[in-house]
């Protein structure tokens, strides 16, 4: 029953229930270990395409590392475009050795290279996103917690010039209008929950032999299994933009009142730090 | 402001330094712990069991058009065994190859190459999905591995399909070389696509893609699909063999199960 309590005490309302801010931390660790152990399947071929098999000459993405003169130098190359990237991409030091390897040791999951391993976290972790998913996709309709708070209605859209002049500004609701999410804010969340999660989730299961024997579907809609594939990383980079933006809205709203909201569920309506601190 | 700006950033820095420090350390601690292995291998178990009841026996891998055959298929795990007594059957065309055929069958024989080509035969435009990620297409032909097991006759008590091969792997080891081997269940192992290939788009199957005789296991990974059988061994339990993971590559920390 988010936003609907009356302020308890001072100005904190009730802002998010216990089945969001429970799910939502489950998703968050969830998605930090499918990263990490993402990032080390992608390195066991680090290279992406489009359609129904692998091009290897002609990767439209492409993570490697070539000989210029006696040194390995790393390099990111899209569409036959490549950038030097050695020191991160391509080429990283492991235990101070300069080493061929796409994503670097300390972004990985283990830190060395073990695709094997790299599979078990990223399907023990894609397992608890899809459940933990689903209770929330469920007690969201049933309880309109996605009608109320987060579909936006036409007044929230006819508003989304202003609030993104708003933003730009870095000047962010409080008091009343605090009480509910502002139209960028659902249409944020509404895109994550909606499409890009139920997406990187339909990509991944497009990649597994078995589920393409008995989904055909998945692979006709994706184009292709490498198609899916090329999606599933993109989508990964997609939330891990989202997730740079919400944490810097979080520190500009407001850390404490964030977080306690997350964690306890109390808001602090009047808090306005936001506003103190962006006009200082 | 500004100063304000650089604290807040450095903080943030060394405050994600911090996160991604421990999360590492503790990964490092946490993975190497048994439970943690048993609820990952655990995982596995659990997609086998979902897939299973999802795709139950009958569900067929897609099957492609011959314009879709990949100009390049790229071989994976071993390319070039170089048992010596592999190498002299390589050499004469595997003329004196016999695929053994035992273990919990009431009839075990052995079978020919032309013996095998003369058996009823299937042939499958099918995509090969590599455990790093790659995809080829390639066109299969082969002999249903259900007839197989039917002309052998399979004991009640057998649960798996073991496939002997003839490559070794780690042929540097101290403790001497591994030879290859593979396991898969008997729903696999008789699933129509299931086949024991001899021909690879429309030629004999060359070396590097497990000649004279590969299996072809087209709901799974491509490694599942173990090239240069030698022997077909009908068991009640794989716990025995190697490291009693299932297979070669099992033993060296993939999942048994590969559907995914």
């Amino acid at each position: 029953m988010a936003f609907k309590d009356k302020p308890a005490g001072g100005r904190l309302v009730k802002r998010h229930s216990v089945v969001v801010r429970v799910t939502h931390w489950i998703t968050f660790v969830c998605l930090a270990v499918l990263l990490m152990s993402g990032l080390q399947i992608f390195n066991a071929h680090p290279a992406l395409y489009i359609g129904q098999t692998s091009t290897f000459d002609h990767p439209v993405f492409a993570i490697d590392a070539r000989e210029v003169g006696d040194q390995s130098q790393g390099y990111v190359a899209l569409f036959g475009h490549s950038v030097t990237t050695t020191g991160v991409l391509g080429v990283s030091n492991v235990d101070g050795q300069p080493t061929e390897r796409a994503f670097p040791s300390w972004i990985t999951l283990p830190a060395y290279q073990d695709l094997g391993t790299g599979r078990k976290w990223h399907f023990l972790f894609a397992w608890i996103l899809v459940l933990n998913g689903l209770v929330y996709l469920i007690w969201g309709f049933a309880s309109r917690h996605f009608a109320r708070d987060i579909v936006p209605d036409r007044d929230d859209l006819a508003h989304t010039g202003e609030a993104i002049v708003e933003h730009v500004k870095l000047r962010f609701p409080h008091g009343e209008a605090a009480r509910r999410y502002n139209v960028l804010q659902k249409l944020a969340y509404f895109g994550v929950i909606f499409i890009a999660l139920p997406l990187i989730v339909l990509a991944g299961w497009t990649m597994s032999p078995g589920l393409d024997a008995a989904f055909p579907q998945l692979v006709a809609v994706f184009g292709g299994r490498q198609t899916a594939r090329t999606i599933h990383f993109i989508v990964a980079f997609s939330l891990v933009g989202f997730f740079i933006v919400h944490v810097v809205m979080v520190l500009l709203t407001g850390v404490f009142n964030n977080m306690r909201s997350m964690i306890t569920g109390r808001f602090d309506l009047g808090a306005g730090k936001a506003g103190e601190v962006t006009h200082g | 402001m500004a100063e304000f700006r650089t604290s807040r950033r450095g903080l943030i820095k060394a405050g994600l330094a911090g996160l991604s420090g421990v999360a590492l350390a503790g990964c490092g601690k946490i993975a190497s712990q048994d439970w943690v292995t048993n609820i990952l291998d655990g995982t596995n178990e659990l997609t086998y069991r979902v897939q299973r009841a999802i795709l139950g026996e009958h569900a067929m891998a897609r099957e492609y058009a011959e314009s879709d055959i990949s100009p390049h298929f790229k071989p994976n795990g071993s390319t070039d065994p170089s048992d010596p007594a592999y190498k002299a059957m390589a050499a004469d065309g595997f003329k004196d190859w016999k695929l053994e055929v035992g273990g919990l069958v009431d009839h075990p024989f052995q079978i020919s190459l032309a013996e095998l080509r003369a058996m009823p035969s299937r042939t499958q435009i099918t995509r090969h999905d590599c455990v790093e990620g790659w995809s080829c297409i390639g066109k299969w032909t082969g002999v249903p591995l259900g007839l197989i097991l039917d002309r052998a006759g399979v004991k009640d008590e057998a649960r798996y399909v073991l496939f002997r091969c003839a490559d070794t792997m780690d042929d540097g080891a101290l403790d001497g070389p591994t030879r290859f081997y593979g396991t898969i269940d008997l729903v696999a192992a008789r699933h129509p696509q299931t086949i024991l290939a001899y021909d690879m788009n429309g030629a004999p199957l060359q070396v590097p893609y497990g000649a004279p005789l590969r299996v072809r296991v087209e709901r799974q990974l491509g490694y599942k699909s173990t090239k240069y059988i030698m022997k077909i061994e009908l068991v009640d339990s794989y716990a025995d063999e190697g490291e009693g993971k299932g297979g070669y590559w099992e033993d060296n920390g993939y999942d048994w199960y590969a559907g995914i």
